[in-house]
């Protein structure tokens, strides 16, 4: 009697359970992003370990002066420091992007390297790593180290406004042709990509290869300082479009009447995604599934209510690629794959599996 | 409350609504009545102010709605929608609760969950809350519907007699028990001082729970008023272009009818005319 009393009498969760769990989900978030920024700090060739890792950070702070000392200072704050946050905000933008474009497209599959954001930010980096020896050679060395990010997220951005300027008529944005017409600009992105890869030499042809794998291996503050403007913007911007996301999934016309200035919702949802998604891409290179795997998870644990799916995606996404980064210097070690490796391997099956086996959660009505 | 004013609206280069004045009052429950294509969903979806006029103007508390923000309309008029598809697997509840948490209103308070219970419970949707919204037939989904526009309204703490609720065919997914259900909701909205205005197909609830009748046709209103006025079969023979046969109830004269076929009707009048 007592285990019946306990069952619902349908099978779902309860939406109040649910609303619970995802507040744990994030407070998981938060331990697990520390737990993993601890450990991603302490794992490399160099020595500096976890065990050494008090002392190092003690160094760091006092300013010692002895030789041990200065060397894990250097590792720990110009090394794996840098490589650990530059990570965990590529996670975070990657995954809150894809959580919201799925949000604004009102589809699960949805995601910044769909629309082509991804591509064309991938396309104007290779073209200044290709082109950077012959006539765009002034450019490259007056910018010097800002070249590839300045480039990329040039390219996000100019694909975003074409993306804008093709499916916005009569004052509105049609949601299907800004999908339609991210595939094709995507496409078009990925041809001449290709086509670039012809005129590299092979030291060229390496660098760009690897970095289309996408990487965290070349983290500077530098890159941090990059990156961070436009991924803040887009985290910090996430209480603001709660309402409007979940207003967004009853359909245009429902957010409409639930008070939602849909129009300037939209905008400032393509405007800030692209922008922190082109700032990912240029310091980490074209790193996959992050997207579009993260929501999901969040979403299969706590419902979709964006409440919980967007910081809830931050944390995990920031967790996903700090992870997928030490196992990417583990593996083959001292060597390291690249992230986007990694990725793929992990991702895409946990993808399949989604889609197989609760495709329930997937499916449009 | 919601007033049109000689409205127009043209797509492409077809006029859906011509010159049409409208003006919904609290207290009472107006029903849009028509055959398809007369312009029904249109002229309710400018009444909202999601559609504006290209000719004329719609006036919420003789302010123009086109001016107004989203937000500040959110909480005077509320929308039920022909169909709304939701691509993310929400319950039943959280559907509800997103007519409170959207608008910016406070979801956290036990109050919003005992309200959006309540609502639900109302509309005979009690034992279905927690089941996932895309395993809901047409018929629950619609009254999850009309339980999350009601919520939307009783949180806006906008007087009653200042807000409207707005259903595009409410009752079409229903059968017989659950339409009365939804209609005796919308006419219990109207005792409490909103206006309401819905889309009926089926002229026998409208002659039953409405105080006023539009009568629209391509576009036009071809008739309005009380059942009484608007019922008559002449005139919905010409706009159903079908032979239509009113009656009256005895006690009060409301009209009604019984649909027949139009192949037997027109026999009818053959044998007898």
């Amino acid at each position: 009697m007592a285990t019946q009393s306990l069952s619902l009498p349908h099978a779902n969760v309860s939406s109040l359970d649910r609303h619970t769990l995802g507040r744990r989900l994030v407070w998981v978030g938060w331990v697990a992003l520390v737990l993993v920024a601890i450990i991603s700090v302490s794992v490399g060739p160099t020595g500096l370990t976890l065990s050494s890792l008090p002392q190092a950070f003690s160094a760091a702070l006092s300013g010692s002066d002895s030789a041990a000392d200065a060397h894990a200072r250097l590792v720990l704050l110009e090394v794996r420091l840098p490589r650990m946050i530059l990570g965990a905000f590529v996670g975070a933008s990657l995954a809150v992007a894809g959580a919201m474009m799925q949000g604004l497209f009102r589809n699960p599959l949805a995601d910044p390297g769909l629309i082509g954001v991804s591509s064309g930010a991938a396309l104007a980096a290779v073209a200044t790593i290709a082109l950077g020896s012959s006539f765009a050679g002034p450019w490259v060395r007056a910018l010097g180290a800002w070249a590839l990010p300045i480039a990329a997220f040039l390219g996000g951005f100019v694909t975003t406004m074409m993306l804008m300027l093709i499916a916005r008529r009569h004052g509105t944005t049609a949601i299907a042709t800004l999908l339609l017409a991210g595939i094709a600009l995507a496409a078009i992105a990925g041809a001449l990509t290709g086509l670039l890869a012809y005129v590299t030499d092979d030291r060229e042809l390496r660098d760009l290869t690897l970095w289309s794998m996408g990487s965290l291996a070349g983290a500077s503050w530098q890159k941090v300082l990059g990156i961070l403007p436009f991924a803040l913007l887009l985290l910090l911007a996430i209480p603001r479009f709660i309402r409007a996301l979940n207003g967004l999934l009853l359909g245009e016309a429902e957010a409409f009447y639930l008070g939602i200035d849909v129009e300037r919702a939209k905008l400032w949802i393509v405007t800030l995604t692209a922008a922190a998604v082109g700032a990912a891409v240029a310091v980490a290179g074209t790193i996959g599934f992050v997207g579009i795997v993260v929501p999901h998870l969040v979403r299969l644990i706590a419902g979709p209510d964006h409440r919980i799916v967007l910081p809830g995606s931050a944390l995990l996404g920031a967790v996903l690629v700090v992870v997928a980064d030490v196992v990417a210097r583990m593996i083959v070690a001292p060597a390291e794959l690249p992230i986007g490796i990694i990725m793929a391997i992990v991702g895409a099956p946990v993808f399949l599996h989604l889609v197989i086996w609760r495709g329930g959660a997937l499916s449009a009505p | 409350m919601i007033r049109a004013q000689s409205v127009t609206y043209v797509a492409g280069n077809r006029a859906l609504i011509r010159d049409i004045d409208l003006e919904l009052r609290p207290g009472r429950l107006v029903a849009i009545i028509g055959p398809n294509g007369a312009g029904k969903s249109t002229l309710l979806r400018l009444l909202t102010g999601e559609l504006k006029p290209t000719a004329g103007r719609v006036l919420i508390d003789s302010r123009d709605m086109a001016m107004l923000a989203a937000d500040h309309l959110s909480r005077r008029r509320a929308v039920v929608s022909q169909h709304t598809a939701l691509a993310f697997p929400f319950t039943a509840l959280e559907v509800v609760l997103l007519g409170i948490s959207v608008p910016g209103l406070d979801v956290g308070n036990p109050g919003a969950h005992r309200l959006a219970r309540t609502m639900l419970d109302r509309l005979g949707l009690g034992q279905i809350a927690h089941q996932t919204y895309t395993t809901l037939s047409g018929g629950e989904r619609q009254r999850v519907h009309l339980a999350r526009a009601l919520c939307q309204l009783e949180c806006g703490r906008v007087p009653p007699e200042e807000t409207a609720i707005l259903a595009d065919e409410p009752t079409s997914s229903l059968d017989i028990g659950h339409q009365l259900l939804v209609l005796d909701e919308l006419a219990r909205q109207k005792e409490n001082g909103r206006a309401v205005l819905a889309v009926l197909h089926d002229l026998n609830l409208a002659s039953a729970y409405a105080d006023e009748l539009l009568l629209l046709s391509s576009g036009t209103v071809l008739a309005r008023g009380p059942a009484a006025e608007v019922m008559k079969d002449d005139r919905l023979s010409m706009a159903f272009g079908c032979e239509v046969r009113t009656n009256h109830i005895p006690q009060n004269g409301a009209p009604f009818l019984l649909p027949q076929s139009c192949a037997a009707a027109s026999a009818d009048t053959g044998a007898y005319s």
